[in-house]
């Protein structure tokens, strides 16, 4: 299971917790992560990204391992430790207040 | 016995006040939706509890909810906002020419005969309508691409549509309006569209009376009298009565024709509300006091309502979408600040008090009286 800890604007609209599991089949990357969440929690459709064009939206910003992956292609395979699920993938708003993020 | 239902939207949530039909009392449930700004919410005229909101943020655009239970429980329905084909570009601040983009929504109308429809005014300007209750949206872009688009541009809020208006004796015209272009009517349920901005003064432009590019900050009607209109612009409060063919200016003795809202009276058609505000860079109530200006003429001729309301040291502001009226026979106003208070005078103006006091800014207050 992948795991993907989300702002807390999110959590709320999805009314969820501060991580959700998903099931993500092979290749792991933020496309196929973002694919499974939208489809899983439909109302997140449009958040993260634009509906069309699938752009990443401006202030939305996506970590993993540490590593801030925000400009890197959709498509990029995630490391070993994200498709394990040892490490979550982190999509977080820019920082702009507290966003509670780490509590 | 009547009730009445305020539903209020603020920058980090919304807000519902309810009362029975003495409004003296009233209950707070919210926020709703916290954290969120919520641009708008209205009910539908056909089901009460049928209510749309606006919920947007600028990390993660925009979404709308739905309540079917007066706003106990919500659920988000559709959010796909998709301009028609190749959406071509508008002016900037600057002149230049530039992209129209989705941001959010700023108004939501549902229709006076059917619960499902509804429309959604959006920034950059264009229209939307949903035909199953909010679930999906297509744009009647015949607003954006009738031809004058590529001149409309932003004004200090971004380039927004923020009013409609249905005819309710001819639901296939609409009154829309726009900052920074104007006022628009449809004759055929928004298929096709035409400026009606003939009368409009507007110094910033190059050519004041322009066709288009003006910046109205509301506009609103009386159901009995559709062909009236009032327009509160950037600066002018401003009068039609040829449904927007020709417009005239009724500011008359108010202190400043600076302002955001203006509403009418539920009963008497020639009664309207607005709130001057000092000047376009002084976005607060001239000399620190907070009144409500009303006419009964129609304009023109202005009195200050203050009894319950600050009069020194008050400097806040009314939003656009900020003020509302019901329809008990004792005619509700209702308007919130900038400030978090939401202001009610269950007597027509004449005395003012604040349901609430400390809410987030308020960006809209729409009020729903039930039966």
């Amino acid at each position: 299971m992948i795991r993907v800890i989300l702002p807390p604007h999110l959590r709320t609209l999805a009314g969820v917790e501060r991580m959700v599991e998903l099931e993500v089949r092979a290749p792991v990357t933020a496309r196929t992560i973002l694919d499974a969440l939208e489809t899983k929690y439909p109302m997140l459709r449009g958040t993260t990204r634009d509906h069309v064009t699938e752009q990443r939206r401006p202030l939305v910003r996506f970590f993993a391992c540490g590593e801030d992956i925000s400009q890197d292609s959709p498509d990029v395979e995630l490391p070993e430790a994200i498709a394990s699920g040892i490490e979550p993938f982190f999509i977080i708003g820019a920082i702009a207040g507290g966003s509670g993020i780490w509590n | 016995m009547s009730s009445v239902r305020v539903l209020v939207g603020t920058r980090k949530g919304a807000f519902i006040l309810t009362s029975d039909g003495k409004r003296q009392k009233w209950e707070v449930a919210g926020p709703h939706f916290g954290g969120w700004e919520i641009y708008h919410l209205k009910g539908s005229p056909v089901n009460p509890d049928r209510i749309y909101a606006s919920q947007s943020s600028s990390w993660f655009g925009q979404q709308i909810q739905r309540s079917d239970d007066g706003g106990k429980t919500w659920k988000p329905v559709g959010n796909k906002f998709v301009y028609d084909g190749n959406a071509g570009t508008h002016q900037w601040y600057d002149g230049t020419p530039h992209p129209w983009e989705f941001k959010r929504v700023w108004h939501l109308e549902p229709s006076l005969n059917d619960s499902e429809a509804v429309y959604a005014g959006a920034e950059d300007a264009a229209m939307f309508r949903s035909s199953d209750g909010g679930q999906s949206w297509e744009e009647l872009s015949g607003l954006r691409q009738h031809g004058t688009g590529p001149r409309w541009q932003p004004g200090a809020g971004g380039m927004c549509l923020h009013t409609i208006l249905i005819d309710p004796t001819n639901q296939d015209r609409m009154f829309i309006a726009i900052s920074a272009a104007g006022a628009f009517r449809t004759e055929d349920a928004g298929k096709t569209w035409q400026p009606i901005n003939q009368g409009l003064k507007s110094e910033f432009l190059p050519n004041p009376t322009a066709d288009v590019g003006h910046c109205v900050h509301r506009i609103a009607l009386h159901h009995s009298q559709p062909d009236v209109l009032f327009m509160q612009k950037h600066w002018d409060v401003m009068r039609s009565d040829d449904a927007g063919e020709s417009w005239r200016e009724v500011s008359g003795n108010l202190p400043s024709d600076f302002g955001f809202v203006i509403d009418v009276h539920a009963h008497e058609p020639q009664t309207v509300f607005v709130v001057p505000i000092k000047s376009d860079s002084e976005h607060y109530p001239p000399d620190g006091k907070l009144r409500v200006y009303r006419s009964r003429t129609g304009g023109n001729e202005w009195e200050a309502l203050t009894r319950g309301l600050p009069q020194q040291d008050c400097y806040v502001n009314v939003l656009r979408d900020a003020m509302a009226v019901d329809s008990l026979d004792s005619c509700g106003i209702y308007f919130g600040t900038t400030g978090g208070q939401v202001y009610a005078s269950p007597d027509g103006g004449e005395s003012w008090s604040a349901i609430v006091r400390d809410l987030p800014p308020v960006y809209a207050v729409e009020v729903q009286t039930l039966q």
